[in-house]
């Protein structure tokens, strides 16, 4: 657990920050809470030349509501998202969703920017921001720009963000009825399988959902299938059942490793599809 | 007239805080990599990554070339000038180089060592030497590696056994060479109901949260070499490393300074304290080495893995009547200090609080592949405990009995002690049935069925389990030890009266500074304060053991009370000099000596002990100014301390996951110095049964790499992962030493394991469940209840 050599370069601003990248001319990687990168550089599976650290950019932490939008700093750490006010009462999956990753120590130091660039294929926060629907703004040489998070998840850890661009934020319409339920795997308490569903109802009947699904494949991802089966039925706990047992053939190919066989995950695809749109439908 | 009313209390057994902990939950503790030594030079291992294979090649001239590196060692240099190393236990042994020469056994074993400037550049150096391997196939499975295939590991050892085959139990002669069988083949005759299963005992990561650690410092101009090593044993440091290296003992000074816990792991003496103290010598140079995480998951033993294949013979009323257990034991590649003692343990303590008449124990020990294992926590008795508790809960559920009538129906009875078992073992003092009932009562047992009955009419999986212990602990007298099986103490009263101490038992974890000050204190009757326990330094403490199975308070705090006992004895005969009384009329309490009745009569601590060191005169029958004394206990017996632990547990009937929902832990061992650290030490010790129960297991893929080695993939237990622990406990003392106290540091590890197991295939025995190996990783209960195999 000791990193080959590397340099170090705290950032003042966004602006900063990205000048710095360019500077490290591809061999430079943003820090900020460290708690995905630095691990792996200990373990000298990722050696960077040159970090550069955002976590203290005033601009890019903190969590607001405007026009009807969250918009959360990609340097606000876990234990922010799981204690804010704002989202315990607007969007409480996402509050829900931080206070499971990890422990309390990973919580004060890792960040959504982080976890969402770093795309571990059993991080949380990634089947969150599917259902929210939400957009990732990001920064680079080249100006901003805007990726929803259907289009962020490529595949295993790789995401749609260029060399020399920093997440800045990550914005969504809050939804109060959605719910995230996990299966722990317990020695690092990523999501074997995770699964966070939001659901719009209007009248007793479901409008739109949105499911989405950590831990089972290479990235997250929607299950479309579960999404079809409830929109435009009652919101009921048998709509629900139904729609649940779409979920394990909505998946496609599913990993496995020493904590999981595919065919469990799979299984477990379903149950926790059901228990977070259960979850979803208690908040109603 | 009324007397003054004591000032001071009585220290012993009262709940005092551990004076150690302010300095180490603050970081002001000082471990090995806290020692810094002007000119010290950083080492670095590098190590094999493939599991087996013969070295072609090493190319080590990149590593040298390196700024900042000051040399390389292959394991052909390091051979020149260190032979192979020692083991501790009788058995045949192959060679084990501290680096490899020219064929690597298992992934993480050394090939080459760098010296460098620091430690980055070190591991940097280590990085870019390059092992040429010819692969070999690796040996992973135990019956297959009984075999022989797909290969022999040492080609001394056919078969890969490195002990073919040990008996024990019923007819076995003194000298293990006859084996009557006729006994145990009549009673599974006479057998009503016959119990059969195959258990495994699975691999553990012991994990200590300060891996292990090394500075080593030959002073060429004085010939002394020092050597600080995160241990459990600087004395047995100090005699291994002066052999080694063609050193007197009086050369050679090992400190064990902090010590961030061992759990058996750091008895050993390993490959880069030999290593470190070797470079040291040959360069002339102060050398560190720690440990990294990754290494340690890797480099240091592991625990356990044990295979039983158990068979249990009894009456339909529940009556014992013999039992057979073939024990097969995974070592990994190679024989480290205590390796091949440990299961021999299992062997020992195989017939655990129980009247067994017949009983064949057969033990194998096999190389594999892996990480060698030794001590761990319990080392040997947990297996024992685990393999028996579990085959009686199954044949209570054969014969619809509730697991407690079964076993008390076998106890052996409390007045049958010293009692011989058929392994060898005396068992000193117990008292079963009241561990057992009290254990009950806590529980409330009758109504814990009734809530767990309640809940299963809800359909939800909820089991009990029940579980006895009793373990070999206070490890002496010195037949049971190659080292010895004593322990060292002094005790000195300093000229202002305050009292410095030494013992040979070197804590690291278990609170001995504030047992053995309230022991003293209490002794001497001044106040805790006044008292310090020195440990760990050979320098400073002349002889020693250890501290391991269970034995600092039993062995090593009977020995500080034979010294303080010395000390007082002299002191007394000063006292009664200045007060014109009788030695035997004296009493010491509240920082004074006064005769007894005439509260008057009496001086000041401190004045006696000033006067001791100018005594002018020197009083008649005194030979001699001062208050020192040394004293070395040897114990008669190891001492056997016990319990009945009860655990309820209920498994999430869609995903397998079990949580634990109650643990009730009543523990008997002995005489209680300090509830509070025994406390302490239970919750500790449960922590970790309950890890192996529900969370560890060290698992090797085919090719014999660690698949779970680190912590994203090797669970440890959480506060999280346990309810509220219930302790309580009984008192059974020991006649084995003066305190009446059995040890407690091993024991949490015994009775949890079992009972939690045990509680999960009640919870499962709706669906035909029967035994299920460790660890309940939750698919493999999901399975379970999907119908899927055992």
């Amino acid at each position: 657990v000791i990193p080959t050599a590397f340099e170090y370069e705290r950032a003042t601003s966004l602006d900063d920050a990205i000048a710095k990248l360019a500077a490290a001319a591809g061999s430079g990687k943003v820090v900020a809470g460290g708690h995905s990168l630095i691990p792996l550089m200990k373990l000298r599976l990722s050696e960077p030349q040159r970090l550069v650290d955002i976590a203290r950019i005033p601009e890019l932490r903190g969590i607001r509501e405007a026009d009807g939008r969250v918009v959360i700093g990609a340097t606000t750490t876990h234990h922010e998202v799981a204690t804010s006010a704002l989202l315990q009462d607007r969007c409480p999956v996402l509050a829900e969703a931080a206070s499971t990753i990890g422990d309390q120590q990973v919580r004060n130091r890792g960040t959504v920017g982080g976890s969402l660039a770093h795309a571990d294929p059993s991080a949380d926060y990634p089947a969150v921001m599917l259902a929210l629907e939400a957009e990732l703004e990001l920064a680079g040489p080249q100006g901003r720009r805007v990726v929803k998070a259907q289009d962020f998840f490529q595949d295993l850890f790789t995401v749609d963000l260029g060399t020399g661009e920093v997440i800045t934020a990550v914005r969504f319409t809050p939804v109060r009825s959605a719910g995230y339920a996990k299966l722990y795997q317990r020695a690092s308490h990523y999501a074997i399988v995770g699964v966070a569903a939001a659901l719009t109802v209007s009248g007793g009947t479901i409008a739109s959902a949105c499911v989405g699904l950590t831990g089972a494949s290479s990235h997250a991802r929607r299950l479309t299938h579960v999404e079809q089966a409830l929109a435009g039925r009652p919101a009921s706990a048998e709509t629900v059942q139904t729609a649940a047992a779409l979920a394990p053939d909505d998946v496609g190919d599913v990993n496995e490793d020493v904590h999981a066989s595919a065919e469990y995950r799979r299984a477990m695809v379903g149950v926790f599809a059901r228990r977070a749109l259960e979850a979803a439908l208690a908040r109603l | 007239m009324a007397t003054n009313p004591p000032v001071l209390p009585k220290l012993v057994g009262q709940r005092i805080k551990r004076r150690e902990d302010p300095r180490l939950i603050q970081g002001r503790g000082t471990y090995v990599d806290d020692v810094k030594i002007a000119g010290m030079l950083h080492m670095a291992f590098k190590r094999s990554d493939i599991a087996h294979g013969r070295i072609r090649a090493i190319d080590t001239s990149a590593a040298a070339a390196m700024p900042g590196v000051e040399a390389v060692f292959t394991g052909a240099d390091i051979a020149t000038f260190m032979k192979p190393m020692p083991i501790g236990t009788p058995f045949p042994s192959p060679d084990h180089h501290a680096v490899a020469i020219d064929t690597v056994r298992y992934a993480g074993e050394p090939v080459a060592v760098v010296v460098a400037s620091d430690r980055y550049l070190a591991r940097d150096a280590a990085d870019a030497i390059v092992v040429d391997y010819d692969p070999l196939p690796a040996v992973v499975d135990l019956d297959q590696a009984m075999t022989g295939q797909p290969t022999v590991i040492h080609a001394a050892f056919p078969n890969n056994f490195a002990v073919p085959l040990v008996p024990g139990g019923t007819g076995v002669s003194a000298d293990g060479k006859t084996v009557d069988d006729s006994a145990v083949e009549a009673a599974f005759a006479a057998a009503e109901v016959v119990i059969s299963q195959r258990m495994v005992n699975q691999r553990l990561v012991p994990n200590a949260m300060e891996p292990r650690g090394v500075v080593a410092h030959w002073e060429p101009g004085k010939e002394m070499l020092t050597i600080w090593s995160s241990t459990q044993n600087p004395h047995i440091l100090k005699s291994m490393v002066s052999g080694m290296h063609g050193l007197g003992e009086h050369q050679v000074r090992a400190i064990a300074p902090e010590v961030g816990g061992g759990f058996g792991a750091k008895i050993n003496i390993y490959a880069e304290e030999y290593v470190a103290a070797g470079i040291s010598k040959q360069l002339g140079m102060p050398l560190k080495w720690i440990e990294d995480r990754s290494e340690a998951f890797v480099a240091t033993t592991h625990g356990r893995d044990i295979l039983c294949h158990i068979d249990l013979a009894a009456k339909r009323d529940g009556t014992l009547l013999g039992m057979k257990m073939r024990l097969i034991a995974d070592i990994g590649a190679y024989n480290m200090l205590l390796t091949a003692a440990i299961p021999t343990l299992t062997m020992l303590m195989a017939t655990a609080t129980y009247r067994i008449p017949a009983v064949r124990v057969l033990l194998s020990e096999v190389f594999t592949n892996k990480t060698p294992t030794d001590a761990y926590r319990g080392a040997g008795r947990p297996e024992a405990t685990y393999f028996v508790e579990r085959a009686l809960d199954m044949l209570a559920r054969e014969l619809g009995m509730d697991p407690a009538d079964l076993r008390r129906k076998n106890f052996i009875p409390k007045d049958a002690f010293p009692y011989q078992t058929p392994m060898g073992a005396v068992y000193d003092s117990g008292d079963y049935e009241k561990a057992l009932d009290a254990a009950l009562q806590a529980s409330d047992w009758g109504g814990l069925k009734k809530q767990r009955d309640a809940a299963r009419a809800e359909g939800r999986l909820v089991g009990l389990g029940l579980s006895m212990y009793v373990e070999v602990c206070g490890i002496g007298p010195s037949s049971t030890l190659p080292m010895g099986g004593w322990e060292h103490a002094s005790v000195a009263i300093e000229r202002d009266g305050r009292i410095s101490a030494t013992t040979g038992a070197s804590p690291h974890g278990q609170g001995n500074e504030t047992t053995f000050a309230q022991m003293l204190a209490d002794q001497f009757g001044v106040p805790l304060e006044h008292v310090t326990i020195l440990h760990g330094d050979t320098g400073v403490v002349k002889q020693g053991v250890g501290t391991f199975g269970s034995r600092s308070q039993a062995v090593g705090g009977a020995a500080l009370h034979l010294a303080g006992r010395k000390v007082k004895a002299k002191m007394a005969k000063f006292a009664a000099h200045l007060l014109e009384a009788a030695e035997e009329d004296l009493v010491f309490e509240n920082g004074t000596i006064h005769v007894a009745g005439v509260p008057a009569a009496k001086l000041p601590f401190q004045t006696v002990a000033a006067f001791a060191y100018v005594p002018v005169p020197l009083p008649n029958g005194v030979d001699e100014p001062g208050l020192t004394a040394d004293a070395y206990f040897e114990p008669t017996n190891n001492t056997y301390p016990f319990g009945c632990h009860i655990s309820m547990i209920e498994i999430d009937r869609e995903t397998g996951e079990p949580k634990l929902l109650k643990l009730v832990a009543v523990d008997d061992a002995g005489h209680l110095i300090n509830p509070l650290i025994v406390e302490g030490q239970i919750h500790g010790g449960l922590a970790q049964g309950i890890g192996q129960a529900m969370l560890e297991e060290a698992v090797y893929n085919e090719d014999g790499q660690l698949v779970t080695g680190s912590f994203m993939d090797y669970a440890m237990p959480r506060a999280t992962d346990f309810p509220r622990f219930e302790l309580s406990a009984t008192v059974t003392p020991t006649p084995v030493n003066p305190l009446g106290a059995k040890g407690v540091g091993e024991a949490g590890t015994l009775g949890s394991t079992p009972c939690i197991v045990s509680a999960a295939v009640d919870a499962l025995s709706g669906l035909g469940v029967k035994h299920i190996d460790m660890a309940l990783r939750p698919e493999k209960l999901w399975r379970l209840i999907q119908g899927g195999q055992a």
